[in-house]
């Protein structure tokens, strides 16, 4: 038996499909982990993955729980977070 | 109401050189707050998904015996004058009201436009790293590493330290340039060790110099880049930054005369606006080692304490390295002609290259570089979009000589009704604004 200690996955809702992620880590590496590269629209409507990974280029904004305009890098992961892209 | 705190010194940014600032000034005597918009100390360059390095738990041990109150999750949106600050903190409004401020705001990377930049699987160099330390994997993902600087190696090597397959690491500056760089950091012991390890690590991946990708293609997201020697490279991952450039916004929305690449200052790391100093990226790009000396320097200065000689000397040899950096890593001229007319360069509002060089083609010959760079965001839209010009603002001034227009608050997006709640002690921050 392993003594290690692995905290229980959180699981978010990303458009409808389930997907575990580590605690701790940020929204946006769990949506790169879960193969989710394209995040926005932009106005002409060209879709968009993060750029800067830091919070200033704005590249990686999703809908949180129905919150618009949130940028995934700058958020933890939390369970039962809904999350919408290319909204 | 904005909940209202008071420090003797407030200290903005929570990386290397703010922590030492926020340190030297509370171990002078002072009261200090270090503000910082994440929700861990260490800036972009100690920011470990894991275990922080030992130097980085060192100087976060020593602030936490300093008695600095830090303010975390804080980000500053709005400076009225250089005694107080108002910031955004769960959401609820925060006035900071301080004698002395430093800045200690960093660096983000320089991106420049080229064919193919928008497609999702782009990223920044440290962006990579960013990613990789926030959780994200890069197993079995395959890499390429490009654009310019040291930050490339330390990407490359730790995206192969997770499991990436790094195909190419492509460096702009000539093979001779990158060389003489190598050479000169004998002079720096620590560094050089560094930048060992990190070739150990290489060893095995396509590395060329003098190289730069011409375009990213791909269906939906990146497949594959075409580089400047020919190569068709296929790819997940196209990790492409050319450097950093400081994040000056706070220090010119205060007034402090600043260049492209660095804020005006005296010995004391004084800029030309009382009682408000700086400190690390902000005195030019020169890496963690300037960042804890001149945020020592910067917090001694700021208390009103003796500034030591032997500090003085320090900050001059990082200096000559920070310049020996950027002549090594400077840009070539080919970099400005791979945007074409119809790629986008302004991201957030979709203007593209041809829209812009109309503006500027338009504006007078004798058009002053801040007038040019006015134009172009009052005729295009470039640079107003939610990131508020920062990714395309030193890519225009790289492409077209035109400088940043005027900063006005809020510094980042923020809800209206925080906004309303500012109005803390007579004047709310937009109010001021206009004062100016």
């Amino acid at each position: 038996m392993s003594q290690r200690t692995v905290a229980e996955p959180v699981r978010i809702e990303v458009d409808g499909r389930l997907i575990e992620a580590e605690p701790g880590t940020s929204l946006l590496a769990a949506l790169w982990n879960a193969g989710v590269l394209a995040l926005r629209r932009s106005p002409s409507g060209e879709a968009r993955g993060p750029l800067c990974g830091m919070g200033t280029c704005f590249e990686c904004r999703v809908t949180i729980d129905g919150v618009p305009d949130r940028r995934a890098c700058a958020e933890s992961v939390r369970d039962g977070m809904k999350v919408r892209t290319l909204g | 109401m904005a909940e209202r705190i008071a420090a003797d010194v407030a200290v903005v940014g929570g990386g290397p050189a703010g922590i030492s600032a926020a340190v030297h000034a509370a171990e002078a005597g002072r009261s200090v707050v270090l503000l910082d918009p994440s929700p861990r100390l260490g800036g972009q360059i100690w920011r470990h998904h894991g275990r922080p390095p030992a130097v980085a738990l060192q100087w976060r041990e020593r602030l936490a015996g300093s008695g600095a109150r830090l303010l975390l999750d804080t980000t500053v949106i709005d400076a009225p004058d250089a005694g107080r600050l108002l910031a955004e903190r769960h959401g609820r409004a925060v006035s900071v009201h301080c004698e002395r401020l430093v800045l200690a705001t960093g660096a983000r990377e320089l991106f420049l436009p080229f064919s193919g930049w928008t497609l999702p699987g782009v990223i920044g160099a440290g962006a990579a790293q960013a990613l990789r330390e926030s959780g994200a994997r890069f197993r079995g993902r395959r890499v390429v590493v490009a654009g310019s600087g040291p930050l490339l190696v330390a990407a490359a090597a730790g995206l192969r330290r997770a499991g990436a397959r790094v195909v190419a690491l492509v460096e702009q500056a000539p093979a001779a340039r990158v060389a003489a760089f190598g050479v000169s950091l004998a002079r720096h012991p620590g560094k050089l060790a560094e930048a060992i390890g990190y070739a150990v690590r290489l060893r095995g991946v396509l590395v060329r110099t003098g190289v730069w990708v011409r375009e990213a293609e791909g269906d939906g997201r990146v497949e594959r880049v075409v580089t400047s020697d020919g190569r068709r490279l296929e790819c997940d991952v196209l990790a492409c930054g050319f450097g950093l450039v400081p994040n000056l916004e706070l220090a010119r929305m205060l007034g402090c005369e600043a260049t492209a690449e660095r804020v005006v200052t005296d010995d004391a790391l004084q800029t030309s606006v009382p009682r408000v100093f700086v400190a690390g990226e902000l005195c030019g790009i020169g890496g963690a080692g300037q960042a804890l000396v001149s945020g020592a320097i910067a917090g001694l200065a700021a208390a009103g304490a003796r500034v030591p000689g032997a500090l003085r000397r320090r900050l001059a040899r990082e200096r000559a390295f920070a310049a020996r950096l950027s002549r090594a890593f400077a840009l070539r001229d080919e970099l400005r002609t791979l945007a074409r007319p119809e790629t986008i360069v302004c991201r957030c509002e979709d203007v593209t290259l041809a829209r812009i060089g109309d503006v500027t083609a338009s504006s007078e010959q004798a058009a002053a570089r801040r007038d040019r760079g006015r134009q172009v965001k009052l005729h295009t839209r470039a640079g107003m979009g939610a990131c508020q010009g920062r990714v395309c603002g030193p890519a225009l001034s790289f492409l077209f000589d035109c400088a940043a227009d005027t900063i006005r608050p809020p510094l980042v997006p923020v809800p209206l009704a925080l906004l309303a709640e500012s109005g803390e002690d007579g004047g709310g921050g937009l109010e001021s604004e206009e004062e100016r």
